[in-house]
């Protein structure tokens, strides 16, 4: 019999046995569906964590006071952290691997009021001018507070997105002037939104020149922070070493010191904490996945073995008509390869129409050898189960095949 | 064709055993069961249920194997030939109507008869042309288009005829053909084997009725898997049987 004979004869077969090929395809379709749109929505929220850490800056380094309780509400905490030691920091002879070095203090959860509207702000920052940069923060509107006005003290402030939105709406803010804790700022900038890096807003900030913010909110007391940017991110470790040397020699730490005053967080092992935290959980969506093509499989299975009786009769009628065992294969691998193929393809299609809406809080992207893993075993395990019974009865004498129960 | 073909027998079973099962629950269907058919013979075969006339029919259609003994087919030992060989000899030289029917289910009565012509390669419109001209023969050009389930037992039971008739194969294994049949229905059938008969075609079935049986040249009896008598109709019942046949004829295609 002719190939194209034989696909007419496996089609006709399909068409004959409705329920169950729509049952054996449907069982592809969710188990290469569920696969790929699982692995997608893994992929996508670690896409998204590396995406806002990157937006962070890889570059940087961020002293902090030690002990755990450095982000207290006051940044006023017994720590010896002070714009001297920045300087020290920023000294290029010691440290030339370190590019900018800002001082930061940090007032948490200060209200702004602008006429009528008042806002809590998250972080009101008392810092120098790169910080922005460094924090990879771009101006949206307005320019960034400058040197000198840091020297002058000047009142002026460089709103987050978050904080501009809510206390002028649709007004522009430039030139305004905004009352914090009883001081009022003049809005100088506007910065440009951040990508989230998880629970807290990144923009939800205030930035105004340190001297002014220590002046009026926080008092000369040490530092929250100092922020030090790295020339290059591959520099981030050596930056390091001549940071720490520089500390511990300032702040009188011996190496046989067991604790240090201060902590150094570096934002590109923090990116690796994140990202492997992002895998751990793409992992575990995988193997929810695997899980799930292995039920749609035995779900197949299943099906495949249900009409086994039948088949099996079937094929012992049309061996005592004279079909050559090669023949019937080939019939019975033709239709499995088309409900797997169909059930495949569908899957894929659902997954990618999936993947265009949000699930979980996070758009889902797919990951291409996660369509070709979950094709090729459910392809494989219909392939398999739909010719290896038929392959066992082709082999029996027809009048075995007629018996068999 | 030689002389030698010609007398050599197209059925040769010589002391066919077949025994199901194993131990206590050993059944001897057939015990030794030696019988030779020459080509144009229309053999009927007889016996109670459970006498072992399908399981030497299914032999005889290369379907099922003798647990000892030997059976050759136009000379050819069936235990030797393979699997394509088998299909060649049960496609090309076979018709086989089975006593359970065995249409394929959920395929129209024209597709299940069209079914041993698609194996034997012959296209598609030829074989459509067959296939009704076929279920034609057994008056059920109306139900082409029926599903197995949508057929009485025994318009099944034609479509299974048609189907073994519609290759025209040499040689018609009918097990109980018109085991269902009402007597016009067994007419239909009958003369149809008959008229296959009268162009030297070999026909070998299997029935529990006298009135079908004497439409045979030769009615073989089987009790317990033996064969009990081996007599061949005499002249009168062949003319009886020639003139039945004409009376069906004539009710048929009146
Ligand atoms: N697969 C099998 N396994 C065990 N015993 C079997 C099997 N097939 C047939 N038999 C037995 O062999 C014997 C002969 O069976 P067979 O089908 O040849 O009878 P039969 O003469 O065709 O009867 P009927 O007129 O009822 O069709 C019976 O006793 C039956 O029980
Ligand atoms: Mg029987």
């Amino acid at each position: 019999m002719s190939i194209f004979e034989t696909i007419r004869f496996a089609l006709r077969g399909l068409v004959a046995n409705k329920l169950r090929s729509g049952l054996t395809v449907l069982g592809i379709l969710i188990g290469v569906g569920a696969v790929i749109l699982l692995v997608a929505v893994g992929n996508g929220s670690a896409k998204v964590i590396e995406e806002s850490i990157e937006s962070l800056g890889t570059n940087t380094l961020t002293i902090s006071s030690g002990g755990f309780g450095r982000q207290s509400s006051t940044s006023t905490s017994s720590t010896s952290l002070t714009v001297e030691l920045a300087t020290a920091l920023a000294d290029q002879s010691a440290a030339p691997h370190v590019k900018t070095v800002s001082p930061v203090v940090t007032s948490s959860s200060l209200a702004a009021t602008y006429e009528d509207t008042d806002v809590t702000v998250g972080s009101f920052i008392g810092t120098h001018p790169d910080y922005a940069t460094a924090s990879n923060f771009s101006i949206k509107s307005g320019a960034m507070f400058t040197t000198d006005d840091v020297n002058d003290h000047s009142k002026v402030v460089v709103l987050g997105s978050t904080v501009a939105e809510g206390l002028f709406g649709t007004v522009d803010p430039l030139g305004q002037q905004i009352n914090v804790s009883g001081k009022l700022f003049t809005v100088i900038g506007v910065l440009a939104e951040k990508g989230s890096s998880g629970l807290s807003d990144p923009n939800d900030l205030a930035i105004a020149p340190l001297s002014a913010v220590q002046e009026s909110l926080t008092g000369y007391g040490s530092l929250s922070q100092i922020l030090v940017q790295a020339v290059s991110a591959d520099d981030i470790d050596t930056a390091q070493a001549e940071v720490t040397s520089i500390l511990n020699e300032k702040l009188g730490v011996t190496s046989t010191s067991s604790s240090t005053p201060y902590r150094i967080m570096n934002q590109a092992e923090l990116l690796e904490t994140r990202t492997s935290n992002a895998k751990t959980f793409t992992t575990l969506l995988g193997a929810v996945a695997a899980i799930s093509l292995l039920v749609g499989g035995i779900g197949i299975t299943n099906i495949m073995m249900v009409t086994v009786t039948e088949r099996t009769r079937e094929i012992g009628i049309r061996k005592a008509l004279g079909a050559p065992k090669r023949t019937v294969l080939n019939q019975f691998l033709v239709e499995a390869t088309v409900l797997s193929v169909i059930g495949g393809l569908l899957g894929v299609a659902g997954a990618v129409i999936g993947s265009q809406f949000t699930i979980m809080g996070t758009k889902p992207v797919i990951v291409p050898s996660s369509v070709l893993l979950a094709l090729g075993v459910s392809v494989g395990i219909g392939l398999f189960f739909g010719s290896y019974p038929a392959s066992r009865a082709a082999s029996l004498r027809p009048i075995e095949a007629l018996r068999y129960e | 064709m030689s002389a030698h073909r010609a007398n050599r027998p197209v059925l040769d079973v010589r002391n066919a055993k077949k025994i199901y099962g194993s131990g206590e629950a050993t059944v001897v269907a057939l015990a030794g069961v030696s019988l030779t058919v020459h080509r144009g013979e229309y053999v009927a075969i007889m016996g109670s249920s459970g006498s072992g006339k399908s399981t030497l029919m299914n032999i005889l259609g290369c379907l099922d194997i003798p647990t000892t003994g030997r059976y050759l087919l136009d000379g050819v030992d069936v235990s030797k030939l393979n699997d394509r060989q088998l299909a060649l000899v049960r496609n090309r030289r076979i018709g086989f109507v089975f006593q359970s029917f065995n249409l394929i289910p959920r395929t129209t009565a024209l597709a299940n008869v069209e079914l041993p012509m698609a194996y034997a390669g012959v296209r598609s419109a030829e074989r459509k042309r067959r296939a009704h001209a076929a279920l034609d023969l057994v008056g059920l050009a109306d139900r082409a288009d029926h599903e197995p389930n949508q057929l009485s037992g025994g318009q099944q039971q034609r479509v299974a005829v048609a189907r073994a008739l519609v290759t025209a194969p040499a040689l018609v294994l009918a097990d109980e053909p018109t085991g269902n049949l009402d007597t016009q229905s067994t007419a239909d059938v009958l003369a149809v084997l008959d008229s296959l008969n009268q162009s030297g075609r070999t026909i070998v079935l299997i029935t529990h009725e006298d009135d079908v049986a004497m439409h045979a040249k030769r009615v073989i009896r089987l009790v317990d898997g033996k064969i009990v008598s081996d007599q061949r109709n005499g002249h009168l019942a062949a003319s009886r049987s020639a003139m039945l046949r004409d009376a069906y004829s004539t009710a048929v295609y009146r």
